[in-house]
């Protein structure tokens, strides 16, 4: 069963406290339980948020589905999200991804690659339209500026920082 | 005329992140001045400034805060920086590098308006601004600056961050709304606007990041002084984010005014060698497409581009040359609106899915004879009819982009390939 680690429990209950509503806590709680749950929301992490956050639910599994970035399905460590709209679609975004997905051997988007390290996403804006075509590592890095070569590379570095180099 | 760095004068240098290099430069000396100010008299100077809310419909901002009721109820300021438009991400470049003039503009505003709590919606993804918000935030906080009597002026407000997660249609007011009372972020239906019902159902102000940043200027200068920039009916400055075919990508602040062409030619070093201009989507995704030809004409105010049939919108610049295939990139931004549609109403859910299997189908050599005239009658159709703007927003470029370039839909319906790139476009590459 899963269940947030200490820490997670003393942040969920402080977030409980910080908004006017309290269900307005559920988003930054399921980024949360996301993180501790090796990047995904599943029915378990719904439930025990649930009783944690004393909110039903079917309120916190509407929120988890409503919202894309929550994945409702496992994804590997470097969950690589790659912008394929309008600016970043017109200068190669997708190229980018399909070539990534190939050296990482994923076959199709939302798929872990078969050593665990990778799934692939292709996303809607992120924002950074000058810096076309770019993506978005997991929830804390933009990286920009791309083109195919450097997008294998990438995928490459992130194999063997995985493999301790 | 030229590029001017009115809102954005220290954008560039490091400090200006900080409280203390913010406050070098000036920074909380007109919060100051405000907070001496009758709340009143600071809506007649932003009313008097001409401002215009920049997150895309571009309502007369002074005009909205009057709308709020006197009945005595708590009143809420949401700064929207949710912005997913795609071709937008000016919003980005003014929380990364001027927390504190957004924060300063909140305060000012919420004292205008009476609120005592305000939040900023972040969408998800900018987790890099909202470190450095949330960090601004925290200074500002321990300098007294947000919190109870603020700079001992008796005026309390406390100032938030929230975020989102990944949904377009939280940049909607009414969506965001939802969103940050924990709930799916689907929007409500107009009336009873924000301004009377919003958050909790409570009087609301939403406006956008550069809107609520411009408040600081305005009591610096006053309404005569802010409206030496612009036009007269687009007063002031903007912040343009140009993305797409040209030499030199990203924000640039000119005055309303200024000409389209000079901003793609001066600003942003012009196109790619040998390329030619073909289409600007002049103001976001929503914003219907122009033509080269039309490009000419444009100014870069709400009246200019109004004229023109399109919108200022958020102010987003998407430069088109004549290596793209209209049909491949009307496809990428009909697949935006079906993903990002909310479900609620039957026009928009159905419309936007219907117009991008038409679209996809043609992208895939299936197109039919009738397609266009099918495209534009779905399209017609969704306008207007719908709980909010998003129907609208799908409907637009697919209007536009099919009337303005019809021969090239035609000719890939016939041909079952792109007139460009020597008829090979991603779809047909790679699937
Ligand atoms: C589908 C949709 C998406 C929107 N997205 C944004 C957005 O990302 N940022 C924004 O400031 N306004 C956005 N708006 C406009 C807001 O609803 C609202 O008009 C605006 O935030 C008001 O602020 P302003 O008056 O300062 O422009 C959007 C509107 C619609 C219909
Ligand atoms: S118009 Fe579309 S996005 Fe807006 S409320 Fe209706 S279904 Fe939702």
């Amino acid at each position: 069963m899963f269940k947030l680690s200490d820490e997670g429990l003393k942040y969920v209950k402080t977030e409980l406290t910080r908004y006017e509503a309290k269900q307005s806590a559920i988003i930054r709680c399921l980024y949360r339980a996301q993180d501790e749950n090796n990047g995904w929301v599943s029915q378990e992490v719904i439930q025990h948020l649930s009783e944690v956050m004393e909110i039903p639910a079917a309120q916190i599994e509407e929120v988890a589905t409503f919202y894309t970035m929550f994945n409702k399905t496992p994804v590997g460590k470097n969950h690589i999200q790659v912008c394929v709209t309008l600016t970043c679609g017109m200068l190669g975004g997708r190229e980018l991804c399909d070539s990534m997905m190939k050296e990482a051997g994923c076959k199709k988007e939302g798929e872990v690659s078969p050593d665990g390290l990778f799934t692939f996403s292709k996303v809607e804006c992120l924002g950074s339209c000058d810096t076309a075509p770019m993506l978005q590592v997991n929830r804390d890095s933009y990286i920009e500026n791309l083109n195919t070569e450097k997008g294998v590379e990438l995928v490459r570095n992130l194999r063997s920082k995985a493999r301790g180099h | 005329m030229a590029e001017i760095k009115y809102l954005s004068e220290h954008y560039s240098k490091p400090e200006f992140k900080t409280l203390d290099g913010y406050k070098k430069h000036g920074g909380y000396e007109q919060l100051a001045r405000a907070l001496k100010m009758e709340p009143q008299k600071i809506i007649d100077e932003v009313k008097a400034s001409g401002l215009r809310g920049r997150g895309g419909a571009g309502f007369a901002t002074g005009v909205k805060w009057g709308f709020l009721p006197n009945n005595g109820e708590p009143r809420y300021l949401l700064c929207n920086a949710d912005e997913s438009e795609p071709g937008t991400f000016k919003d980005r470049l003014m929380m990364e590098r001027a927390p504190h003039q957004l924060i300063e503009g909140m305060l000012i505003s919420a004292f205008a308006i009476k609120s005592k709590k305000a939040y900023i919606y972040i969408r998800g993804e900018y987790m890099g601004p909202a470190a450095i918000l949330e960090k601004a935030i925290a200074e500002a906080k321990a300098a007294g600056l947000i919190g109870k009597n603020i700079l001992g002026s008796g005026f309390d407000c406390d100032l938030d961050l929230y975020l989102g997660a990944g949904a377009y249609i939280c940049g909607e007011e009414t969506g965001m709304i939802s969103s940050l009372e924990g709930l799916k972020g689907q929007p409500k239906l107009k009336p009873p606007f924000p301004a009377v019902q919003g958050y909790l159902r409570k009087p609301t102000i939403v406006n956008n990041v550069e809107t609520l940043a411009a408040v600081v200027p305005i009591i610096r200068d006053g309404a005569a002084g802010y409206r030496k920039y612009g036009t007269e009916k687009s007063a002031g400055t903007k912040l343009f984010s140009i993305s797409g075919n040209v030499n030199k990508p990203g924000t640039y602040e000119v005055p309303l005014g200024y000409k389209l062409m000079d901003l793609i030619n001066i600003e942003c070093g012009g196109l790619k060698p040998g390329r030619k201009l073909k289409a600007v989507v002049p103001g976001g995704s929503s914003a219907p497409v122009i033509t080269a030809e039309e490009c000419e004409k444009a100014t870069l105010d709400y009246e200019c581009l109004a004229q023109m049939g399109t919108m200022l919108g958020s102010g987003a610049i998407i430069v088109i040359d004549d290596s793209n295939c209209m049909v491949d990139v009307l496809s990428t931004i009909s697949h935006f609106y079906h993903h990002e549609s909310c479900g609620q109403c039957t026009p928009c859910r159905e419309g936007t899915g219907w117009m991008e299997r038409i679209i996809h189908g043609i992208v895939h050599g299936h197109g039919n004879e009738g397609d266009l005239d099918l495209l534009i009658k779905i399209a017609d159709n969704m306008k207007g009819r719908t709980i909010c703007a998003l129907s609208d927003a799908a409907a637009l470029p697919v209007l536009s982009f099919v009337t303005k370039f019809r021969s090239e839909f035609e000719y890939f319906i016939r041909e079952k390939k792109s007139q460009v790139r020597g008829g090979q476009i991603y779809a047909q590459l790679h699937h």
